[in-house]
């Protein structure tokens, strides 16, 4: 019976694979996990793998899955806490019994980037960018893009438009923005975390900001919305956008800012900046946010996310600039502290 | 290309049978060699390629710190898929466990009932029908079965979807294996006095063995690289295994990453699928090694 | 042989007394255990399409058959179709199936008719069956990053120039149809290659050599003698490839685009049922989750019907070569 010797082999290096993990078993870690918007993903793993460094018994696990996704699995109570840039809305709200508690934790804005050999800045009229996601303008020397940007070489190319294949906060941020500066946007497609693209625009669907930003990397003539910081990231081109007072404005740190201080915080956190006032703001910002429980059944739970949620506003807010984001405002900082105590 | 080469022993009388290159029945038969000859070398191209280009970018990218560190963070450079690697070895050795004794205790009863027991014949209909189901099914099988009820995505649950794909797969070629032992073996052990279990036990099996190993560590090898059934009840970890939490994964780490835009990952990726198909062509030769050995 | 004897020999040991009852005991157990395994297999089977129809009945009975015939997917308006989805499933296997079943069927002939010397025959043989070892996200990696980029100019010259035949009536953008037909292809392959083979071999030398005595010349032999009588071996294996091409998810999720379009082109972007599956499953609610376990259902039928034809099919010429 030689063959006994592979049986043994095998039983003794699965004992081994589950004796491993059986170690960890022994610690008492509070493992916290998370996941929903891939819009703040890169800001939020940053944070949450300080934060589990710096206290060593908590071990926070974030996964970006896309706003829907987050959503689904705070309702179904997979997962200990979600993220979220379209908060939630109130029949989602209805259905989680223990009461849900939103916390803006960052902000952003949303580009537009492109992938135009040579082309390093594009101005987008406010009538052109909705008319590309509408199918109307088809190609990239299109006389309306071409007025906009006297000297620039476009190219005869057609336009492929990247969105999102996952129901998305950015998807409905950006198509919030578009339906409240284009009618025919609002009659047509609406707005939602997903729409009903129009047909007959060129259009590549991928998941979560992750992969739009790498599709627009590797597709000629393509354009796409994502999170400025991905955009940065990567080096992708963005359009200067035109904004409610006609001024083209640049994404960038100075610009969102002037955006959010359009923005009151009411008491249940969900604000929307469809399209901030002000020369300097560039039109498509907005907060992000965290979902959590208002009980939780395990106490020392609910203590680790208040920790954390601590440590996201004072160590974390200096990282966001750096990667991308806009920082909460003092006075939002302020608010969503005391907003915390309500997690128990 | 000529008929003395062809080896399948025709009578050939040098005068009366000679070989006119121009007919057109030769010309076609040279065509299609060439088509056929084309073919099976375009056929092989994406598999040197595949290759190359994994020993090419992959390699660049691997070395030990991979083996031992987490996944990065955006903004980081470096890390490595140590807990991916650690999570596949487990949730394909859960896997094993459960699909293991289950397809080769059914394969047992198949084997020895045959075609006569309605049962065997359902089993082995179901058996087969599995083997078509779309590996993304198990996922949402086992999510709605496994992570639903237990409140959370879990290594278990990873494994569950897993040992559904590996189980038919091993019952069949466990049947098959054991369907060739001899059966005068088989009633030698009777006529001894052995009950049937004692034959199966002491005889049939372990001249069966060979072959049940085989498809075992054929179907391993292939849930090693299932992405699917994982995305949904394993889900991703950026640390280190804990089974009853989401747990990382080589084949959802080489998912995730390829759609993302930043170099580091895509490099890590590749090195991720590098380590992949190593595990995978190993699993296989193991397979054909003592398949091998069964002649 | 030496192997069994022994263990022959090991039986003999503890078996040279009569029956024990713990025997007996031990009989029944093991049977008992073998037995129940055998009904777990079929009530893994049931429970399985019990969950995942349970879930999508009452969809189905809401929507009817107007969820396969309508073709706009729409969260926010509670509309679902998934026509577009079939066809992008079914168009993208038959593709596949036209490009790897050629190359398989050729392959086989290729292995089996003496074109080669028998160790590279077997080298190539393990070749091809590594092919089916490499996992399909590797497949989704390469096609992104090496298969789009090698034929987006062979993709825009066909549109450029042959832009009036449908298939070419679009530029190729990235992903879309036509990367992901091709890395299908390559995937089922080894499939076809391998069933084929065993029905080419399974043809009676004697047959061969009666066409080759009556002077046939080496293809006339294999089209007119060797491919007949293996055709409906051959046949299993193409509706067996089609069937896992039409199941396949991660190499498609990352290649196809996920757009749902109905379109002749190979070159747009498309959806197929196991994307729609894999993409929007993780963010469902749980009505949409109702509806995505109806395309569920029918990916389910779809596939199985495939498989059980397919099985069929090569067991029925088992039975036949061998009687």
């Amino acid at each position: 019976m030689k063959y006994k010797n592979v049986f043994k082999a095998a039983i003794l290096a699965l004992s081994v694979i589950f004796a491993g993990t059986g170690s960890v078993f022994a610690g008492d870690q509070v493992r916290l996990t998370g996941s929903g918007a891939s819009f703040p993903a890169p800001l939020y793993t940053t944070w949450f793998k300080m934060f589990s460094r710096a206290n060593p018994g908590i071990q926070v696990n974030y996964q970006s899955k896309g706003s829907g996704a987050g959503i689904r699995d705070f309702i179904n109570h997979t997962v200990d806490f979600a993220a979220s840039d379209a908060a939630m809305n109130d029949r989602e709200i209805a259905q989680v019994k223990e009461g849900v508690q939103l916390l803006p934790m960052t902000a952003g804005e949303i580009v537009l980037s492109y992938n135009l050999k040579g082309i390093k800045a594009l101005n987008l009229p406010r009538n052109v960018y909705p008319a590309i996601f509408l199918g109307k303008i088809k190609k990239w020397n299109d006389p309306a893009i071409m007025a906009a940007n006297p000297g620039v070489k476009l190219p005869d190319r057609e336009i492929t438009v990247v969105v999102r294949a996952d129901s998305s906060g950015t998807t409905f941020v950006f198509t919030k923005h578009l339906a409240t500066i284009c009618r025919d946007f609002k009659d047509g497609p609406g707005f939602g975390k997903t729409i009903n693209w129009p047909a007959g625009v060129k259009i590549v669907k991928s998941p979560k900001n992750d992969g739009v930003t790498a599709t627009i990397k590797q597709t000629p003539g393509a354009i796409g919305y994502i999170e400025y910081g991905f955009a940065r990231m990567t080096g992708l081109p963005m359009a200067s956008l035109q904004n409610r007072e006609g001024k083209f404005v640049a994404p960038g740190l100075a610009s969102g800012q002037a955006a959010l201080a359009n923005a009151e915080i009411p008491p249940d956190m969900r604000v929307w900046l469809s399209d901030p006032a002000g020369k300097k703001s560039y039109p498509i910002a907005t907060y992000t946010w965290m979902l959590f429980y208002k009980k939780y059944h395990n106490p020392q739970k609910a203590q680790a996310l208040r920790k954390m949620i601590n440590f996201c506003l004072d160590e974390g807010q200096k990282l966001s600039d750096r990667a991308g984001y806009i920082p909460l405002p003092d006075n939002v900082v302020e608010i969503v502290h005391r907003a915390s105590a309500n997690i128990k | 290309m000529n008929f003395k080469n062809s080896g399948n022993g025709e009578p050939l009388q040098p005068d009366m049978l000679e070989r006119r290159h121009f007919e057109v029945r030769t010309l076609k038969s040279i065509v299609l060699s060439s088509i056929t000859i084309f073919a099976a070398v375009c056929a092989c191209l994406p598999l040197f390629s595949v290759l190359i280009m994994l020993i090419y970018r992959g390699g660049k990218r691997l070395n030990l710190e991979v083996f031992y560190s987490l996944p990065p963070t955006a903004f980081e450079t470096g890390g490595g898929f140590g807990n991916a690697i650690l999570g596949t070895l487990f949730m394909i050795g859960l896997a094993a466990l459960i699909s293991v004794p289950f397809g080769i205790m059914a394969a047992i009863y198949l084997a020895e009932q045959g075609h006569c027991s309605r049962i065997a014949q359902t089993a082995r209909f179901c058996a087969k029908t599995m083997t078509g189901l779309p590996s993304i099914l198990a996922g949402v099988f086992a999510y709605a079965a496994v992570v639903l009820i237990m409140g959370h995505y879990s290594a278990w649950a990873g494994g569950i979807a897993l040992s559904i794909l590996m189980l038919p797969m091993i019952l069949l070629t466990a049947e098959e294996a054991i369907k060739m032992v001899p059966s005068p073996m088989r009633e030698a052990a009777y006529g001894m006095g052995c009950t049937p279990s004692q034959a199966m036990v002491k005889v049939t099996l372990p001249v069966a063995m060979p072959g049940i190993i085989t498809g075992v560590v054929l179907a391993v090898a292939r849930a090693a690289g299932e992405t699917a059934p994982l995305l949904f009840t394993a889900l991703f970890s950026d640390y280190w295994l804990h089974p009853n939490g989401p747990t990382a994964s080589l084949a959802v780490l080489i998912y995730n990453y390829s759609g993302m835009p930043f170099e580091n990952q895509i490099e890590l990726a590749w090195a991720a699928s590098l380590v992949l198909v190593i595990m995978v062509f190993i699993l296989n030769i193991i397979s054909r090694a003592i398949g091998q050995r069964k002649k | 042989m030496a192997m069994e004897q022994q263990s022959i020999w090991d039986a003999t040991d503890t078996l040279s007394r009569p029956v024990s009852k713990r025997d007996i005991f031990f009989d029944k157990v093991f049977r008992w255990v073998t037995h129940a395994f055998t009904l777990g297999t079929i009530f893994v089977l049931f429970y399985i399409v019990f969950k995942i129809g349970g879930k999508a009945l009452p969809v189905i009975s809401e929507f009817g058959l107007e969820f396969i015939t309508s073709t706009t997917w729409d969260v926010n308006a509670g509309k679902f179709g998934i026509l577009p989805e079939i066809w992008g499933t079914l168009y993208s296997s038959i593709l596949a199936l036209i490009l790897g079943g050629s190359f398989g069927i050729a392959i086989a002939i290729f292995l089996t008719q003496d074109f080669l010397h028998y160790r590279i025959q077997i080298v190539l043989k393990n070749i091809i069956e590594l092919l089916a070892a490499i996992p399909s996200v590797v497949y989704g990696l390469w096609g992104i990053f090496v298969l789009i980029p090698l034929i987006r100019p062979l993709a825009d010259y066909l549109h450029n120039h042959f832009g009036w035949i449908p298939f070419f009536s679009t530029s190729l953008s990235g992903p879309g149809m036509f990367p992901a037909a091709l890395v299908l292809s390559i995937m089922i392959l080894p499939t076809v290659a391998a069933i084929s083979q065993d029905a080419l071999l399974a043809v009676p030398l004697k047959t061969k050599e009666a066409a080759y005595g009556m002077g046939t010349t080496r293809w006339e032999a294999i089209l007119r003698v060797m491919l007949p009588t293996a055709s409906g071996g051959i046949f299993g294996s193409l509706v067996l490839g089609f069937g896992r091409a039409l199941g396949e998810t991660m190499a498609l999720a990352m290649l196809v685009g996920n757009s749902n379009d109905i379109s002749l082109s190979v070159f747009s972007p498309a959806d197929t049922l196991a994307t729609l599956l894999a993409l929007n499953f993780p963010e469902a609610g749980e009505y949409e989750a109702s509806v995505l376990m109806y395309a569920a259902c029918v990916l389910l039928l779809i596939t199985l019907l495939v498989n059980i034809a397919g099985a069929t099919i090569i067991t029925r010429c088992d039975c036949r070569s061998m009687k």
